[in-house]
């Protein structure tokens, strides 16, 4: 029995098609499933008749770079792998068929034409696989990308522009707010940026883009828009208006470290908070806090502009003092912790005794022996508007807002650098810099950039919503010691502190730094628009 | 002579008609169409009947038979079996079996001789089978189908395979059936032979779709060009005197 098993399964019974007659044709052939003639079965189907035998693919000539539908720009050689895939994507009905083999014939670079010769193959009937080589002719179109066109495109063709205002006299807001632009890469559409007086203006092809960009602003800072469209030629035969769009964005006039003194309307509506605070934070809303009672609260953008009021003080006008002792209370809230210090003015230090002893929300931050900033309101004098409304009013003589360190020159020290946007200053900017001090409007300029950078550095807080790379010209090359092989490589970050060490002056230790974690990589000199250069004066024009 | 027909747009001629050296079965059409196609090549020979088995017009996958018997499944109506049994020939005899696989004419194949049976029939059928049609049996499968009704089609002149049996398996059939045979196709390359086509001794009729080329073979393998009933019993008279003398 055994054996006989063996026999009928060892051997595999021989099977020898039988020849029949195509049923097409009547052609002698080996028995197949579908039972024709491989010629009348090419004949009978066409695999490849869902696949377009021409197509169009489209090239920007000012980057040499194809489109990758439907808005990707890619570059690829000739003949290159990366051409092969962008063409055969652009094949629709590749999907119903098993791709085999694919390639290029070659053409005339200049024929602006493309010959992929693709190997496909197809289930035609049951079981039977047909495999079948085609051509396909794809013609270069030119289109130029949309970055190709923004260069191209002169900021006199704008047709919708955003001019965002801040009525304050720093640049902080607008320093910080480019920041967040560039990192989420909101000035893309934009062809051109104008620097004026009092903000900047963005510019754009068309309306739609420059609403994307108000929406975003609406999203990062707390604004009021207003639009005017201005009609710039009509054509009644064809029904056709050409308008310029103007979006007027107004940032709200105060900024964080300012302290404003709320109308009495605010005052209850913020439960009775203040009335005098401080502004701790500037998003969507403003965040406040009472420095005397760590009270806090949040003023959303709208209800600031039904009651709108304006700073008592900003941060500019702030008076350094030296911190001579601290007294912590329990009172804490979040990062604030209410305390009475002891300060003397920096300038008072050395010519007169004067000290004062005030309650401050900066209890975590300061220890005896550091700086901190404060306004003297005994000494300043106020708008009464400011200040109307409010019976009893007592204004404290001195109040401090952020702690702060000696001034010196920490650029040299800095190992991170910030991405600028290229705009132009316009002529107005140039003339009231000259009038409003002697200084010359770029070193204006970079005084003020200085000072963002360095309130960078000691706000932690700031520094989350934008993006900070790496110095290339800080960061040397580490010297070849693993050449040497000296045992423990000593880490890079120890090694730049070297570096730095080297051509710094004294340290101060407690000087905060942005640590090395937070830096990214990747930033090129040369990127073009988004250069590290100082803004370009605008070319006068006549 | 082998004609091309269709029975109501199925070109499965098979499936709606059986036929056999002695009678004729078509199914009841909405149209007269299909049956004067039979009646036109037959009616002057055999009986060409009207009838329907268990109310359904698949009759020719549900019976099956030769010149001497006719084999009815079990779902065929009593009135059904009566109508049949009246219109054929008295020498034909009609049998209902009890088989499971009710589907006859695709697990049976048969000339007036021989007959190939689904491997997996009853015992009891198979004796039946022996009886009504008189012929020998054999378990058989084509191709490595086992639906042996469905994918041949043998007269006692010549036979029609599956086009994917091979060489060795037609030898073996060739000597079981002692006719000879060929691999082929009806209906522009359908390999289900049985129902693509239905044949006797002297007609064969196929689906419209049926290639010249297929015609030709069928033609060729049933010795179909110059067979007429007359002829037959021309050939039968011959070979009776030489028998005899």
């Amino acid at each position: 029995m055994d054996s006989m098993d063996l026999d009928s399964s060892g051997v595999p019974p021989r099977r020898t098609l039988p020849t029949i007659l195509c049923c097409l044709c009547g052609v002698p052939i080996t028995a197949n499933p579908s039972n024709m003639c491989i010629n009348c079965i090419r004949g009978q189907v066409d695999i490849t008749e869902n696949i377009p035998k021409t197509s169009t693919i489209y090239y920007c000539k000012g980057c040499a770079r194809y489109l990758q539908p439907p808005k990707h720009w890619v570059a690829a050689e000739l003949e290159s792998k990366e051409l092969l895939a962008l063409c055969i994507k652009r094949l629709k009905g590749l999907n119903k068929v098993k791709l085999v083999d694919a390639g290029f014939r070659w053409t005339e670079p200049h024929s602006r034409r493309i010959q992929v010769r693709l190997l496909v193959q197809k289930e035609v009937f049951n079981n039977t696989i047909l495999q079948q080589e085609f051509f396909v002719e794809f013609i270069v179109e030119y289109q130029q990308c949309d970055m190709c066109k923004r260069d191209a495109a002169d900021i006199d063709e704008w047709q919708a522009v955003v001019q965002v205002r801040q009525k304050v006299v720093h640049k902080r807001t607008f320093l910080f707010l480019e920041q967040l632009i560039i990192k989420h890469g909101a000035h893309e559409d934009t062809v051109g940026i104008k620097a004026h007086p009092d903000g900047l203006d963005f510019y754009f092809l068309h309306r739609s883009h420059a609403m994307r960009f108000v929406s975003f602003l609406n999203h990062v800072v707390p604004i009021r828009t207003k639009q005017a469209d201005h009609l710039v030629s009509h054509d009644t035969n064809s029904n056709t208006y050409r308008y310029k769009y103007t979006f007027s964005v107004e940032i709200l006039p105060l900024c964080k470290d300012d302290v404003a003194c709320l109308p009495p309307k605010v005052h209850v509506l913020l439960g009775g908070i203040g009335p005098l605070v401080l502004i701790t934070k500037v998003s969507t809303s403003l965040s406040l806090i009472d420095p005397f009672t760590l009270q806090t609260a949040e003023l959303a953008a709208p209800v600031y502009w039904k009651y709108p009021f304006q700073a008592l003080m900003s941060f500019k006008q702030g008076t350094e003092f030296a911190v001579l002792d601290v007294e912590k209370s329990r009172e804490r809230k979040g990062k604030w912790c209410l305390a009475d210090v002891t300060v003397a003015r920096s300038i008072d230090y050395g010519k007169n005794d004067s000290q004062h002893y005030i309650s401050t929300h900066l209890g975590n931050f300061l220890n005896p022996g550091d700086l901190a900033l404060g306004y003297d309101l005994g000494n300043a004098v106020f708008n009464e508007s400011l200040l109307a409304g409010h019976k009893r009013l007592q204004l404290p003589d001195f109040l401090l807002f952020k702690k702060t360190y000696s001034k010196k020159n920490r650029s040299k020290r800095r190992m991170w650098r910030l991405k600028r946007l290229n705009m132009e200053l316009d002529d107005a900017v140039v003339e009231t810099a000259y009038r409003k001090s002697n200084l010359d409007p770029i070193a204006r300029m970079a005084a003020e950039q200085e000072e963002f950078l360095q309130d960078l550095e000691q706000d932690q807080d700031l520094r989350t919503n934008i993006n900070i790379y790496r110095d290339p010209t800080k960061f040397k090359p580490i010297p070849s010691q693993m050449d040497v092989d000296q045992g423990n490589p000593v880490p890079a970050a120890t090694q730049n502190r070297q570096v730095v060490a080297e051509d710094g002056d004294e340290d101060d230790e407690d000087y905060p730094e942005v640590p090395i974690e937070e830096l990214l990589e990747g930033l090129n000199i040369e990127d073009g628009p988004d250069d590290f250069s100082a803004p370009s004066r605008a070319q006068p024009s006549s | 002579m082998a004609v091309r027909c269709q029975f109501e747009n199925s070109n499965e001629v098979g499936v709606f008609s059986a036929l056999t050296n002695s009678y004729c079965l078509v199914a009841v059409g909405a149209s007269e169409n299909f049956y004067s196609v039979f009646e036109a090549e037959l009616a002057d020979h055999i009986p060409v009947v009207h009838a329907s088995i268990a109310g359904t017009r698949i009759i020719g996958r549900l019976c099956v038979g030769n010149d001497k018997g006719l084999l009815l499944p079990n779902t065929t109506t009593d009135q059904e079996m009566q109508h049949i049994k009246n219109s054929l020939p008295d020498k034909v005899v009609v049998q209902r079996c009890e088989e499971r696989l009710s589907a006859l004419g695709n697990c049976i194949a048969t000339n007036d001789y021989v007959s190939l049976v689904h491997t997996d029939l009853d015992r009891e059928t198979e004796e039946i089978v022996a009886d009504v049609l008189g012929t020998e049996v054999f378990r058989q499968s084509i191709a490595g189908e086992v639906l042996v009704g469905s994918y041949c089609s043998f007269t006692n002149q010549g036979g029609l395979l599956h086009p994917m049996t091979s060489i060795e398996d037609q030898d073996e059939l060739s000597s079981l059936l002692q006719i000879p045979l060929v691999a082929g196709t009806v209906n522009r390359g359908s390999e289900v032979v049985g129902s693509g086509l239905m044949v006797n001794d002297w007609a064969a009729f196929c689906g419209m779709d049926t290639t010249s080329t297929e015609l030709q073979v069928i033609e060729t393998i049933f010795k179909l060009k110059d067979a007429q009933p007359s002829n037959l019993v021309a050939k039968i008279k011959g070979a009776l005197i030489d028998n005899l003398s």
